[in-house]
């Protein structure tokens, strides 16, 4: 079977069992979406509570580098016995492993903002608080994005376990697929899930484009 | 030590900030400067002047309170500073540093407009403030308001960065090596730019530098700083007739003499020879003067010199065309005239 013969068996596959698919996808799409804010919501307060602080620092990146090193099904499996199976524990392992490359993002962010940049906008009488909201936030916006945007396409393969512990999504069809050698089966929920990886990433991408406004014009620093 | 009374500053105005007994020593127990005390005029521009790590640097961000003195008060305004209120009090200052340290995300209107936004201006003052400062700037506010500082040259930024630091009329404005980063030639026009934006305004500047050069051209008074220590404060006159220690001798140099011409304007020193100098007409002068300003026409250009010229420039062109006269030529009209002689009867007389 050639690759086409294929790609249009997935195709026909898809269209019969259209109904279904679009149930898989809402599931993954939950659980990559949901789990994403949610590390969003936590990992950047907890980046910049970790630039100011030292002890803070050093505790917070401990927690997201243990959370990453943990391989993406055994984080999967490791919520298993204590949440069960079902959509929640699949959405709590997901959403571990979305925190880290948010939070290092952050802290990177902000702690790459220039020590000069900082010092004027001190020196001008900024209190703490608008340095960080006025300046230090949207100065590292497109590092937190960039944060955001591979936990995002992560998320979206990592998701595809979530078939292990009850968690739905299209790992559905990836899975029993490969165990039944059902190869059209596979490619109809494979195929999508790349797609919807480009497309997150666009997506995110255009919502730091927005945030950022045009505030980042393309010329490189003239000066140093 | 005995000091010449010869201050530049004339007017009899009141102390804006005054060190007392002050030393600052970090954590780490590096003490940056030790019982150091002088007084800052009010409007007048105060070098602080040394090499790197003689806590130039840092006497000065004790003013705005970015460090807190260890021993001693700093006064602002006649206030203890460490009574005031930090972020108020910066808002009063303006602060200009080497970096620049721009907002690379805002324009160079949002930019200049930092501190008005922070002490609540109305909107339309914000922008006529803007406009106004950067027309001040020589930069046109319609070409240059909504760039964004990344578009800009080194010099370009500076001058946003000085414009920002005046944006709010501060009282006092901290500029620490304001123009190190520049290349020689733009750091020379933002000097040139920025004494002519003195004159227009009456904030007490304190500037830190660590070019004895830039110190005698920008100061009324300076501030000679050896590793932690004050070893002398007076004006260029002062430091370079009288100099305190081996120290500052060693700083201004073995060409003391060039650079006390490079600093005393042709006005101190030139004779008002010409009776008709009020006149505004330059015929009346070509009737009455031998310094004629006729020759101006006829490509001999350089024979001239302008009461705000340096003494130095006036001394080089004598000897490029081997006189030893020059008239002083303001606005087309013949003013005075300086001499060889005189500027020699200047220095020997200690530059009185």
């Amino acid at each position: 079977m050639g690759l086409i013969d294929a790609l249009l068996a997935a195709y026909a596959y898809l269209v019969a069992n259209f109904d279904e698919f679009l149930g898989l996808l809402a599931e993954h799409l939950a659980l990559v979406l949901v789990s994403v804010t949610l590390a969003i919501m936590i990992a950047i307060p907890m980046g910049v509570l970790a630039t100011r602080n030292e002890r803070a620092k050093s505790i917070v990146m401990s927690f997201g580098n243990v959370s990453q090193t943990i391989p993406t099904l055994a984080i999967i499996a490791l919520v298993f016995p204590i949440l069960g199976l079902g959509f929640l524990p699949a959405l709590v392992g997901l959403f571990a492993y979305a925190l880290l490359p948010i939070l290092t993002n952050t802290v990177a962010g902000l702690e790459n903002v220039d020590e000069s940049t900082v010092e004027a906008a001190r020196g001008m009488g900024m209190t703490e608080n608008q340095i960080l909201r006025q300046i230090q936030l949207p100065l590292a916006v497109p590092v937190i994005f960039a944060g955001i945007r591979t936990s995002a396409v992560l998320n979206v393969g990592t998701a595809y376990l979530a078939f292990f512990i009850g968690g739905g999504g299209l790992g559905v069809w990836v899975i029993s697929g490969i165990s039944l050698f059902n190869t059209p089966q596979l490619l109809a929920g494979a195929i999508p899930g790349a797609l919807l990886a480009i497309g997150l990433d666009s997506l995110f991408g255009f919502i730091e484009g927005r945030l950022s406004g045009e505030s980042m014009p393309e010329q490189s620093p003239a000066a140093g | 030590m005995t000091k010449t009374n010869t201050t530049g500053t004339t007017e009899a105005s009141d102390t804006m900030i005054k060190f007392d007994g002050v030393t600052k020593i970090y954590s780490d127990q590096t003490v940056a400067i030790e019982d150091i005390s002088f007084e800052v005029e009010r409007g007048t521009t105060t070098v602080f002047v040394g090499p790197s790590g003689c806590g130039k640097t840092t006497t000065m961000t004790l003013v705005n309170r970015m460090q807190d003195p260890t021993e001693g008060t700093v006064y602002y305004d006649g206030a203890d500073i460490q009574e005031l209120d930090k972020v108020d009090l910066r808002r009063d200052i303006g602060y200009v540093i080497q970096e620049i340290g721009l907002f690379d995300h805002m324009t160079v209107g949002e930019n200049i407009a930092t501190v008005p936004e922070l002490k609540g201006w109305d909107q339309s003052r914000i922008d006529d403030r803007v406009d106004e400062l950067l027309e001040l700037m020589d930069l046109e506010p319609g070409t240059y308001r909504d760039q964004y500082p990344n578009a800009l040259s080194g010099g370009q930024q500076q001058r946003i960065g000085v414009a920002r630091a005046l944006a709010a009329d501060p009282d006092v404005l901290l500029m620490d090596e304001p123009f190190g980063a520049l290349d020689p030639l733009t750091r020379e026009e933002l000097q040139d730019e920025f004494l002519e934006i003195q004159e227009r305004i009456d904030t007490t500047i304190l500037f830190v530098t660590h070019d004895i050069n830039e110190a005698l051209k920008m100061g009324d008074k300076i501030a000679i700083f050896d590793v932690g220590e004050l070893v002398q404060y007076g004006s260029p006159r002062e430091i370079l007739h009288n100099p305190a220690t081996d120290f500052v001798k060693d700083f201004i140099g073995d060409d003391k003499t060039l650079k006390e011409l490079q600093i005393t304007p042709v006005r101190d020193i030139m004779s008002e020879s010409v009776p008709t100098a009020e006149q505004p007409t330059a015929s009346a002068v070509t009737e009455t003067g031998e310094d004629s300003t006729a020759a101006l026409a006829d490509g001999t250009g350089d024979q001239y010199v302008t009461p705000t010229d340096t003494v130095d420039i006036a001394l080089s062109r004598m000897i490029e065309t081997d006189t030893q006269s020059l008239p002083v030529v303001k606005d087309d009209d013949v003013v005075g005239t300086i001499t060889e002689s005189s500027i020699r009867a200047h220095q020997s007389n200690g530059g009185v």
